[in-house]
């Protein structure tokens, strides 16, 4: 599987739409060097604008452009782009239905060396909670393209979560994104595992093993999480012996939550993987910090085993 | 450009009829951002009825002056203004707050023909006048962006950071109006949570400020043409007013940010305001 890094696709395809579109403008407050908007700075110096270390002022002067007929880029990590200007997101965007699409990069604990402040953990539940916002999770480097060029198609507040480091292409090309629309990645008739980001990665590696056992794995790419597809996810939560979920986020207000919701009231046994309302922390590399948090391959399988046990 | 003594009554007039109408909005025994109101009565019948280019039967004309009210709490004023200039039908004013209006407690855009982005949640609508300012330099439009702040609502920190946006972008097309009518909701603002000096602060931010009486018409529509001509920089109005002003019982009284007339204040009020 090629490898490529999410971040590195968005600020090449903001530059390439951008060139199509001269409606696209970005914004940034100090960090383009690794949300990797300093692509379409260097490209388009008079529809870049850099906000100082200001994440509330960009998000409204975002409006501002927006309002003016822009289709308005306002990146940060994830942490800094949907809790600091929180209120702005909720007053200036959404209620108003502004076309503002705010980058949300580093998700996670893809930011690994820096520590609980720069993870974000919880933006997910954050944005999910604000009417009008749409939520979306690009699971590779292809869906990072194919989502972005959506984002800049649908009229309206969009919050796009972006993984800091290089991820394995999982999606097939010929794909067609849809936003609200979850979709099979691998197809199996035991287990359905609802991931997104990074996590179909792993759901995926963890599919592979079964398989040598003779457990078949449906593996869901829920790369929109608002709005959600209820009847989509009953189907595929149907005609399978109990449902994994796997979320590099809380576990409060995140997929599992979602995916519980939708499927209340039905007797099938759900395990959830995600992190366990804790903060992070710092590590020297992603994937011990991911196996730290329990958002490992083995857990998934770990999590099936029970289910089938 | 000097301004004649019959535009000058004209507009007064104006402003009374505003007043008018936001005493008539708010009404007896139900709670009303009357002083806040009140205190912008003159600067919002300059800028719709002598000093904004705008269109009321194109409210979305691309090349319209804006005016945006980032203390949204005083949306009455505007709302009296918008219907007096013909963008929604003045019997709406009447329907203030009732479920289903278009007349929120605080403005919202996609309900109200004029209103040009949500605020009221303070210290947001100067930021977004900054990104309709950078949009008109970005397309190069000639129009120009006013926004109005409270002397309160600048202890947001977000205001600190517009103005400095403001300033490296060398924001010409923008005009705040700094509303210093000295009372927040709790009290004096000296004696609640003090945000003087205004003036050193925004000249000290990189703004051209110009100080007026908020009150006197002259002095208002002087202070926004000389806005105008200012090159490379934003330019704060700092203008001197009275919370509740033209309404005695309710002059400079915090109880009067959001409070509640009783009939008989009201129907005093009304008959101050009549033709």
């Amino acid at each position: 599987m090629a490898m490529q890094n999410c971040r590195m696709v968005y600020g090449e395809t903001l530059v390439e739409l951008g060139r199509q579109n001269e409606r696209i403008v970005a914004l940034d407050a100090d960090l383009s060097k690794s949300t990797m908007t300093r692509l379409f700075e260097h490209e388009f110096p008079e529809r870049f604008f850099e906000m100082g270390i200001g994440e509330q002022n960009m998000i409204s002067t975002a409006v501002g452009l927006a309002l003016s007929g822009k289709i308005a880029f306002a990146n940060s990590f994830a942490v800094f782009a949907a809790g600091r200007p929180y209120d702005q997101i909720r007053v200036s965007v959404c209620i108003g239905k502004v076309n503002v699409k705010i980058i949300g990069s580093s998700c996670g604990i893809s930011d690994f060396g820096d520590g609980a402040t720069h993870q974000g953990i919880e933006d997910i539940a954050i944005m999910r909670a604000i009417p009008n916002m749409t939520v979306l999770i690009p699971a590779d480097g292809i869906e990072t393209r194919k989502i972005v060029r959506a984002a800049v198609e649908y009229e309206g507040p969009v919050y796009i979560r972006i993984n800091r480091n290089e991820m394995p292409d999982v999606v097939p090309e010929d794909h067609e994104f849809k936003i609200g629309k979850p979709y099979v990645i691998r197809q199996g008739k035991d287990i359905t595992v609802f991931a997104h980001g990074y996590m179909v990665f792993k759901a995926l590696k963890a599919a592979e093993k079964l398989e040598k056992e003779g457990i078949s794995l449906r593996v869901v790419n829920v790369s929109t999480m608002k709005p959600i597809d209820e009847k989509a996810i009953e189907e595929l939560a149907s005609g399978v012996k109990g449902i994994v979920t796997v979320e590099e986020h809380s576990i409060v207000g995140g997929l599992a939550s979602v995916v519980a919701f939708i499927l209340r009231g039905r007797a099938i046994p759900i395990e959830a993987i995600a992190i366990k309302d804790c903060f992070g922390q710092s590590a020297l590399d992603y994937e011990q910090l991911l196996e730290h948090y329990g958002l490992t391959e083995t857990a998934i399988i770990k999590s099936v085993r029970k289910i089938l046990k | 450009m000097s301004i004649s003594d019959e535009k000058v009554a004209e507009l007064e007039k104006i402003a009374k009829k505003l007043r008018y109408d936001i005493v008539m909005m708010i009404g007896a025994g139900k709670p009303g951002h009357l002083g806040g109101s009140c205190s912008i009565a003159e600067i919002i019948a300059v800028l719709y009825f002598h000093k904004m280019r705008h269109d009321p039967k194109n409210p979305k004309w691309p090349d319209r002056d804006r005016l945006l009210l980032s203390k949204g709490h005083a949306a009455l004023t505007q709302y009296a203004a918008l219907a007096e200039c013909g963008y929604f039908p003045k019997e709406k004013l009447s329907t203030l707050k009732e479920l289903g209006t278009i007349l929120q407690g605080h403005p919202e855009m996609l309900r109200v023909p004029g209103i040009e982005a949500n605020t009221g949640s303070l210290g947001q609508g100067l930021s977004i006048s900054c990104g309709i300012a950078l949009a008109g330099k970005v397309d190069k439009k000639d129009y120009h962006v006013y926004c109005v702040v409270g002397d309160g609502e600048i202890a947001e920190g977000q205001i600190w950071e517009a103005s400095m946006a403001a300033a490296y972008y060398k924001l010409d097309n923008l005009t705040a109006i700094l509303d210093k009518n000295e009372v927040q909701a709790t009290g004096p603002i000296v004696e609640r949570y003090d945000t003087n000096p205004h003036p050193e602060k925004w000249k000290a931010f990189g703004w051209h400020v110009i100080e007026i009486d908020g009150h006197d018409m002259s002095q208002v529509v002087g202070a926004l043409d000389k806005a105008g001509e200012v090159k490379g920089k934003p330019v704060m109005i700092v203008a001197n007013t009275v919370k509740g002003k033209g309404v005695p019982f309710a002059e400079g009284k915090a109880d009067f940010h959001h409070g509640i007339m009783t009939e008989e204040q009201y129907q005093t009020a009304r008959k101050l305001f009549e033709d």
